[in-house]
């Protein structure tokens, strides 16, 4: 079955795929994103060339980014998660209860984690074991966990000051060298992650699962635990943006995570991860996140009227899809997972 | 059946009295099969005789019913699964062919076995290093034609079957099974997968040969098992049974249900 080396290539498909092929989508976003910096720099120099803009959204972009950033395993298994907004209330409802009633704080930050773990875990066992469609079942789960923060909370917020918090403040507020924490934790996670999707064999998996479940079971993969253990990344991950949301603002508030839903979901897409599963980017997602922060304070800075926020998201997010889609469709012949 | 025993050895694979219903399917009842040590059983049988189901039960993907027993080299192995049989050195050559398409070669070849570095990380270096080797070696494309960075969508039939068997043969196993690997090949594709096999035996390792083609199997096999609506019709050794009589007895199993 060799052949010989010295004949020429039977066809004339050249390899290997090119750098723009196998990185085109991530190439793409960062392109998109530099080309909107650009924009809001000539529309309002003053605000874009004054450092407070970013340390204003470097504040602000992480606490949907780092969700982002989980939720793109789940989306590259083929699946979605619509309960993470109420898993990020939940989650912090228990660090304030049991903080409140007087427990060690670390014990209390280890029992939100858990929570989220737990809330994750319900998601992805009912989804893959029971294969449960995750659009329908998240829609069902997020009721679920944000009822049973309500009843817990019995509607009433917690406030989370400096002095009665000072550990947690330092983890989730603080700066350092000038850089708020809260980005510094966004390209920590970005960084894990990547290494998680691209360098273990969990990530291998995850690519996998996503792109044909059938074909992973023939081949050894456990489907079930992988895909849990994607929805228990993202748990886990809500309740770290939960509390660092509540204690950016001081209070928790029983609506925590009210909001996020969109901006985190849209990044994903927008960072190139496809909606069918099997391919996505870590990346793209941070660089997407950072997109959809930008120009909530980029149309408020430049000037413009915010009612044309929306209206700006929404030609980002579909110029951008469409565009996506067109490309890949060109290159689909190469690689798409890039790496 | 005296043609079950091969003198004093044990089988690498053995089902006993195994059978697998679906709701209201029985797709196979009450199989006993065995491949010994460096054997190679084909399998026949009509469309929906149980050939697949059969594959998938030996491979763990579908869990047999209460009563039926699978044992390894000997050994009574109660929690089967694909994980564990690959582990043990049984790899498969699906029908479906079982790749992820928009996966690079090189993912696909390394699927649910990836290579670790002492840290734990993936070893991608060397999984694009060996995709790159395998492809030249095995699959006979000189190394310019298809990078393993290609994704598999992007390939034809063939070559997509290359990579399935490639990967079947990597990884060192005990035992291949192969389901219907000709199916939508070339006639030189047909050839190499048939000189393939012949490795195999060459190489001292078993394997279960599925082809619909009567004269694709016969040639290659030691011995073989006609499956009919989920049994065992018949068993024969190749030295016992000539091609023009399997080829009647296969006739008369269709129509009649009986093979004798």
């Amino acid at each position: 079955m060799s052949t010989d080396v010295q004949s020429p290539a039977k066809n004339n498909r050249v390899a290997p795929p090119s750098i723009m092929r196998r990185y085109g989508s991530q190439i793409g976003i960062i392109g998109v994103g530099i080309a909107m910096w650009l924009g809001f720099v000539i529309a309002a120099p003053t605000v874009f060339l004054d450092p407070d803009i970013y340390a204003a959204f470097a504040q602000t972009t992480p606490l949907f980014a780092i969700i982002a950033l989980a939720l793109t395993f789940v989306v590259i298994t083929g699946e979605i998660d619509l309960s993470f907004p109420s898993i990020m209330a939940l989650g912090t409802a228990i660090f304030c209860l049991m903080a409140k009633a007087g427990m060690p704080h670390w014990l209390a930050l280890l029992a939100g984690f858990a929570t989220g773990a737990l809330c994750g875990w319900i998601n992805g066992a009912l989804i893959s074991r029971l294969n449960i469609p995750s659009l329908v079942i998240t829609i069902g789960t997020s009721f679920l966990y944000r009822g049973v923060e309500l009843i817990l909370m019995n509607g009433t917020g917690v406030p989370l000051t400096e002095e009665n918090y000072p550990m947690e403040q330092a983890l989730f507020t603080s700066t350092i060298y000038g850089i708020p924490v809260q980005s510094l934790w966004a390209l920590l996670f970005a960084g894990l992650l990547w290494v998680l999707l691209n360098r273990t064999r969990f990530g291998a998996h995850v690519f996998l699962v996503g792109d044909n479940p059938t074909s992973a079971r023939l081949m050894g993969i456990n489907v079930v635990s992988v895909k849990t253990r994607a929805f228990m990344l993202v748990g886990v991950i809500a309740v770290f943006a939960g509390l660092m949301t509540s204690f950016v603002g001081f209070y928790f508030w029983p609506t925590t995570g009210d909001g996020f839903l969109l901006n985190t979901i849209a990044s994903v897409f927008l960072g190139g991860t496809s909606v069918f599963g099997g391919t996505g980017s870590i990346v793209g997602s941070l660089v997407a996140s950072y997109i959809i922060g930008a120009i909530n304070a980029g149309i408020v800075s430049a000037g413009i009227n915010a009612f044309y926020t929306q209206l700006c998201f929404g030609l980002v997010i579909v110029i951008s899809v469409v565009l996506q889609t067109i490309i890949e469709r060109r290159v689909r012949r190469q690689s798409i997972t890039g790496r | 059946m005296s043609v079950h025993e091969k003198s004093g050895q044990t089988p690498v694979i053995e089902l006993r009295k195994v059978s697998k219903t679906f709701g209201e399917v029985r797709s196979l009842s009450e199989v006993d099969f065995a491949v010994y040590p460096g054997e190679i059983v084909g399998l026949l049988g009509d469309n929906g005789a149980g050939k697949s189901t059969l594959v998938k039960t030996v491979m763990g993907y579908h869990a047999p019913d209460q009563g039926g027993e699978i044992f390894f080299n000997g050994n009574r192995i109660d929690d089967w699964s694909t994980a564990r049989a690959r582990s043990l050195g049984i790899e498969t050559v699906y029908q479906e062919r079982a790749l992820c398409e928009k996966q690079p070669i090189w993912r696909n070849m390394f699927m649910g076995r990836e290579p670790r570095t002492k840290w734990g990380l993936l070893d991608v270096k060397r999984m694009r290093s060996e995709a790159a080797r395998l492809m030249s070696q095995h699959m006979g494309f000189t190394s310019a034609a298809v990078h393993p960075d290609n994704v598999v969508t992007t390939m034809s039939g063939g070559e997509k079957q290359g990579v399935a068997i490639t990967r079947a043969l990597y990884f060192d196993a005990k035992l291949v099974i192969l389901d219907e690997p000709t199916m939508g090949l070339s006639l030189s594709e047909t050839k190499k997968t048939l000189d393939f096999v012949e490795g195999i035996k060459k190489a001292g390792k078993s394997a279960i040969f599925i082809d619909h083609n009567i004269f694709h199997v016969y040639p290659v096999v030691d011995r073989l098992y006609v499956l009919d609506r989920g049994r065992v019709a018949g068993v024969y050794r190749k030295s016992e049974i000539t091609m023009d009589d399997l080829i009647a007895r296969l006739y008369r199993v269709a129509r009649s249900g009986s093979i004798d």
